[in-house]
């Protein structure tokens, strides 16, 4: 080896290494948007389920307009663009505080499917949640699988 | 010199019979050829021991959702540290599944681990669990399976390497970690053995929900308390009432649901878990939840806060 190309192999080695711990101590402030927004549009879909799961599991009394107002938005939140929430390299092999596995980027299609899916659960649940409880119950049960089918392949396991 | 020589006779003799001793003490033993008589099937009621015991779950074909006819063609990977396995086509093809095989056969593999050659089965497949299953519900499972659709797709071998791929080992594993009887034992009530029923046997919960020895066998002292998750990262998790605190009816409605008390979803394995479980009369999910809250409660050490999406 040279001493030019040692001097030029020393330099990238450094520039590598510095990278590296700089992209593991300071997370790509797209990145991090990303993260928090679609953890944000989560906690939404959760907060309007537990709405309608109480309701459907009679921990709270049926109550129509709230039913309807709920299962409107889980309708309109599924229907949002959320192309900036995934930027590249925002998995959870990449980053940490994120449990979306590096298969979301690689399936993009079946991503896209299973989103679809949820948005027609979620239609066919908001044009029947106002019209009493069993109708709301049993639209319901599609709109949980629709969650599930997402996270049982694209959401990695937690430590519990 | 010749005392050596019969010294060292009486060695190998000695090896003989030890060998041959261990040979037989693990040799497959499927069940007797009379084990089904008199029993007939109805494949009706054996739907509902199929959703029990989860058998869709592994022998559907990968990325496949569940519908009410599954077509058990096999196929999905699970790694472990012993090597991946691979879920063999069960379907009622004659050729690829289990359509050439007798009920008998059949049984023997669910309920022994016995393949119809008579080769060990791998516990991957869990016969330790299904071996405390009622005779009549084999049979009624075995008429259900016959009635599910045929497809040809070929069951792919295990991808396990040395000395994993030793089958006469299994034997041995058989012999030390083998289900003796109910793990919970004492006197239960009759919703409570059923629960025990459905976890223990049919649904075959500790299979992932125990942790495993270096061989692989239960550690029944820590029955359900959780355990890694062998196909890499994060743990299953705790559902002991020492890791689980919800109510029994909040069980039940996880597992009709899929959405714990909080309105989280389910993920991973527990997804096809759940589309089998909401399939059961609701009794039988109050039994598993009346179980659940009898098992010895184990402490573990409280998981990090874990992260959203």
């Amino acid at each position: 080896m040279t001493s030019i190309s040692r001097i030029v192999a020393a330099g990238l080695t450094v520039a590598v290494v510095t990278g590296a711990a700089f992209a593991a101590s300071h997370l790509d402030p797209i990145v991090a948007a990303g993260i928090t927004a679609r953890q944000s549009h989560m906690k939404l879909y959760q907060h309007n389920i537990a709405v309608l799961g109480a309701m459907a599991q009679g921990n709270i009394d049926y109550d129509a307009d709230a039913a309807a107002a709920a299962a409107g938005n889980l309708a309109a939140l599924s229907t949002l663009n959320q192309s900036t929430y995934w930027p590249l390299g925002s998995d959870s092999a990449s980053v940490e505080g994120t449990r979306a596995l590096p298969a979301i980027w690689e399936n993009g299609d079946d991503v896209m499917a299973k989103a679809a899916a949820l948005a027609e659960a979620a239609a066919a649940l908001n044009a029947v949640a106002g019209s009493g409880l069993a109708e709301m119950q049993a639209a319901l049960g599609p709109v949980g699988q629709a969650c599930g089918a997402c996270h049982q392949t694209y959401r990695k396991r937690d430590d519990g | 010199m010749l005392k050596r020589l019969r010294q060292l006779n009486r060695l190998i003799l000695a090896g003989l019979v030890l060998a041959a001793l261990g040979l037989w003490l693990t040799r497959p033993q499927p069940l007797a050829p009379d084990a089904l008589d008199g029993l007939a099937g109805d494949p009706l009621a054996g739907a509902a021991v199929f959703a029990a015991a989860g058998c869709a779950s592994c022998h559907m074909a990968p990325g496949v959702v569940r519908g009410d006819d599954p077509v058990l063609a096999g196929g999905r990977r699970f790694a472990s540290p012993f090597g991946t396995f691979i879920a063999p086509n069960i379907s009622s093809d004659p050729e690829a599944g289990i359509g050439g095989w007798s009920d008998i056969d059949l049984a023997s593999a669910i309920m022994r681990g016995v393949s119809p050659t008579g080769e060990h089965l791998y516990p991957a497949f869990p016969y330790n669990a299904y071996l405390l299953a009622e005779m009549q519900d084999v049979a009624n499972l075995i008429a259900y399976l016959r009635s599910l659709p045929a497809d040809a797709t070929p069951s792919q071998p295990h991808e396990v390497g040395f000395p994993f791929n030793i089958r006469l080992a299994l034997g041995g594993w058989k012999l030390l970690f083998g289900t003796r009887g109910w793990t919970l034992d004492g006197a239960l009530g009759p919703q409570e053995r059923r629960g025990r029923y459905l976890v223990e046997a049919l649904g075959h919960c500790a299979e992932c929900h125990t942790p495993r020895n270096r061989l692989g066998g239960l550690e029944r002292g820590l029955w359900l308390a959780g355990a890694p998750n062998p196909a890499g990262e994060g743990r299953i998790p705790n559902i002991t009432p020492g890791g689980l605190d919800w109510s029994e009816a909040q069980i039940v409605a996880y597992l009709q649901t899929g959405f714990t008390p909080d309105f989280d979803s389910a993920g991973g394995e527990m997804v096809d878990v759940i589309a089998n479980m909401r399939r059961l009369p609701e009794q039988d999910l109050a039994a598993i939840a009346a179980y659940l809250k009898l098992v010895p409660p184990v402490v573990t050490a409280a998981a990090e806060p874990s992260a959203g999406n």
